[in-house]
């Protein structure tokens, strides 16, 4: 089990705003009626994209209400759940995947090139308060290892050098492109490609 | 190697584009009406026929999965629940249908939802995958949009809605019943079976449950034919199924390919080699980072299906085949894997939640060289404390690849490790546990 603590500074209140009302409605009606308690997973997602991408306690009990489902249920799947981020990340919040596929390749590179650009110590944040980065398990993309994901988006066929280009870019307020690094397309071999020529060359 | 016109995936590589008008020139959807006239028992005997097995890991055949559904709608309406949770460590093949394919698995899930009476099906993707869950929603809506959703989906006069739901990073969720769980909006912790989902499943009821790729090749067996697939690989092993080829190869990828392909084939041909040649393979992980390893010597004759794997005392598992080369340290490998399994734990059963980091830290003391002899012993007495004792598939999943890192790799350890034991003296008291602290004077 990973150990997951909430944040020792809490704001008072928390309240969705109007466009977080309309897709929390949007999603509730997803599920049979009487089980709206299985939206308290994209609800969590919707406070912590509103909230500077973490939850905070008041965020947790407004759910709870919103849903009418015990308080501590909805904080035992805000813990459960690693995506949730408990505390403060940065703007751009960056998960480098270090399991075996990623590492045999070279992900303690990519570690290296964050510790440089970023913090010392992961789930700090950066001088200027907008990146952390974290350590994270598979991130399902391991033909394109090493890679790392930075919000949303995968950045794939990583080194470090490459890393630190995409980082010096993030820390300029820039959006790198993601996708991979070495220019081959999606998951075809490289170069190698034997399969499927046909509809390459259509 | 496998003909392209035989393959399925024609689209795996996004030559083509995955929008709903290349969908219908690559082959889906055309007469989708068709193949639901023919019926419910046409359809599950045809997948009985093709021997499909489930694409997750279990390799569950298919069409009899389906049959356990219950054969008229009672009081409960039915789900069908596609599993899309993909995060074991090597694989990553059902992002790319996700991204690449989403029409294959959608009309896949009509027709399924058809065979089991399902109006509703549940799509679990997980959260990471958002980007790529965007696009299968981008798909459904598409669909909505051209009447292939909805009431009468693609004039088969049966309705369906698809919604996606998304995970958050808990690996577990995999599992199928705690799926379920993460679903209704709890903790995935994964639930005793019996009951079996087929009967209560999602909400308490019936709820038929298949991995993305499964689903996502079964319209395609319809057109073609249950023979045809069945005519690809062998017995009991039929078909095609993309293999994920990552680490120390050239040129890693994803590839579809027909069952009971050379392992060597693969690795050669497909992914270009082992980085250093083939002499400098160590061993291969064949299938997701909770099959057993598999040292070279073997690697040579070795074909990839569930029945010869299984011979090897491994699994096809989900076909992620992660090559490990001489330059990586094999123990210090295994130990991250170790701790991918500590960190995704769910905390349900004991001794998966406490063994799984006792592994991790014996591991990587191993890999430093800081273990004594006994420990050796002790930690395969602990895998076998796991496996089997726990209530979901994870105690074997954690404990499969120590066990086989220990049955291929035991000199290598033990040669690293020759501490001598912490316990000189044999003291003849059973009960205590801290006999160490006997041979200290003050203690």
């Amino acid at each position: 089990m990973s150990l997951r603590r909430p944040a020792k500074n809490q704001p008072e209140n928390f309240e969705f705003n109007s466009s977080s009302l309309d897709a929390a409605n949007k999603i509730i009606s997803k599920y049979p009626e009487g089980k709206q308690q299985s939206a308290v997973m994209a609800l969590l997602y919707i406070a912590q994209r509103q909230n500077a991408n973490w939850i905070p306690l008041a965020a947790m009990k407004y759910i709870a209400k919103f849903l009418g489902m015990p308080y501590i249920k909805v904080y035992e799947v805000a813990t459960f759940y690693t995506m949730y981020n408990l505390s403060p990340v940065g703007k751009h919040f960056i998960q480098v995947c270090t399991t075996t596929p990623c590492m045999i390749r070279g992900a303690s590179k990519l570690v290296e090139a964050c510790k440089e650009k970023i913090s010392e110590n992961e789930c700090e944040l950066s001088n200027d308060k907008n990146c952390s980065w974290m350590e994270v398990e598979c991130l399902g993309a391991c033909v394109n290892a090493p890679m790392m994901q930075i919000n949303d988006d995968y950045y794939e066929d990583l080194d470090k050098e490459k890393t630190l280009k995409i980082l010096d870019q993030i820390l300029k307020g820039e959006t790198p492109k993601p996708g991979s690094y070495r220019g081959r397309i999606n998951n075809e071999p490289e170069n190698n490609r034997k399969t499927l020529m046909d509809y390459k060359n259509a | 190697m496998l003909k392209d016109q035989d393959r399925i995936f024609k689209n795996l590589y996004n030559d083509m584009g995955s929008d709903v008008v290349s969908s219908q020139r690559r082959g889906d959807w055309v007469n989708t009406k068709e193949i639901t006239d023919k019926g419910r028992d046409w359809i599950i005997n045809e997948i009985k026929d093709s021997q499909l097995r489930g694409r997750g890991g279990a390799g569950f055949p298919t069409g009899l999965k389906w049959s356990f559904a219950p054969k008229e709608i009672g009081s409960r309406p039915h789900y069908l629940v596609i599993n899309g949770d993909e995060s074991e460590p090597g694989t990553c093949k059902d992002r790319d249908i996700l991204r690449f394919e989403p029409h294959k698995l959608i009309e896949g899930c009509l027709i399924a939802s058809y065979a089991v009476q399902a109006h509703v099906c549940y799509i679990y993707i997980r959260g990471e995958y958002f980007v790529d869950g965007q696009k299968l929603q981008a798909a459904i809506d598409e669909a909505y949009e051209k009447k292939l959703l909805g009431k009468n989906a693609a004039g088969t006069g049966w309705d369906l809605d698809i919604y996606i739901h998304y995970g958050a990073g808990a690996y577990i969720c995999g599992e199928e019943t705690a799926l379920l769980e993460s679903i209704e909006g709890k903790k995935g912790q994964p639930r005793l079976k019996p009951p079996f989902p087929a009967l209560i499943g999602l909400y308490g009821c019936p709820t038929i449950i298949n991995n993305v790729e499964t689903i996502a090749v079964v319209p395609t067996i319809l057109r073609r034919g249950g023979k045809w697939f069945a005519s690809l690989g062998r017995e009991k092993n039929t078909g095609t199924k993309i293999f994920c080829i990552s680490g120390n190869v050239n040129t890693p990828c994803n590839v579809e390919e027909e069952m009971n392909i050379p392992l060597k084939e693969l690795i050669e041909v497909h992914a270009g080699g082992v980085i250093g040649g083939w002499d400098n393979l160590q061993a291969v992980i064949p299938g997701g980072s909770s099959m057993p390893l598999i040292p070279k010597e073997k690697c040579e004759t070795l074909t990839m299906d569930f029945d010869s794997l299984m011979a090897e005392k491994s699994g096809l598992g989900t076909a992620g085949i992660v090559v490990i080369n001489k330059d990586q340290d094999i123990i210090k490998c295994m130990a991250r894997i170790a701790r991918f399994y500590k960190h995704e734990s769910c905390g349900q059963c004991t001794p998966c939640r406490e063994g799984s980091g006792w592994m991790w830290r014996m591991l990587e003391r191993m890999a430093k060289g800081d273990a004594t002899k006994d420990e050796v012993d002790m930690l395969g007495d602990v895998t076998n404390q796991i496996a089997g004792h726990t209530i979901c598939a994870f105690g074997e999943g954690s404990s499969w690849p120590v066990q086989g890192l220990l049955r291929h790799f035991k000199k290598e350890i033990e040669n690293r490790n020759n501490l001598d034991p912490i316990v000189q003296k044999k003291n003849n008291i059973p009960y205590l546990v801290d006999q160490h602290l006997l041979d200290k004077k003050n203690a």
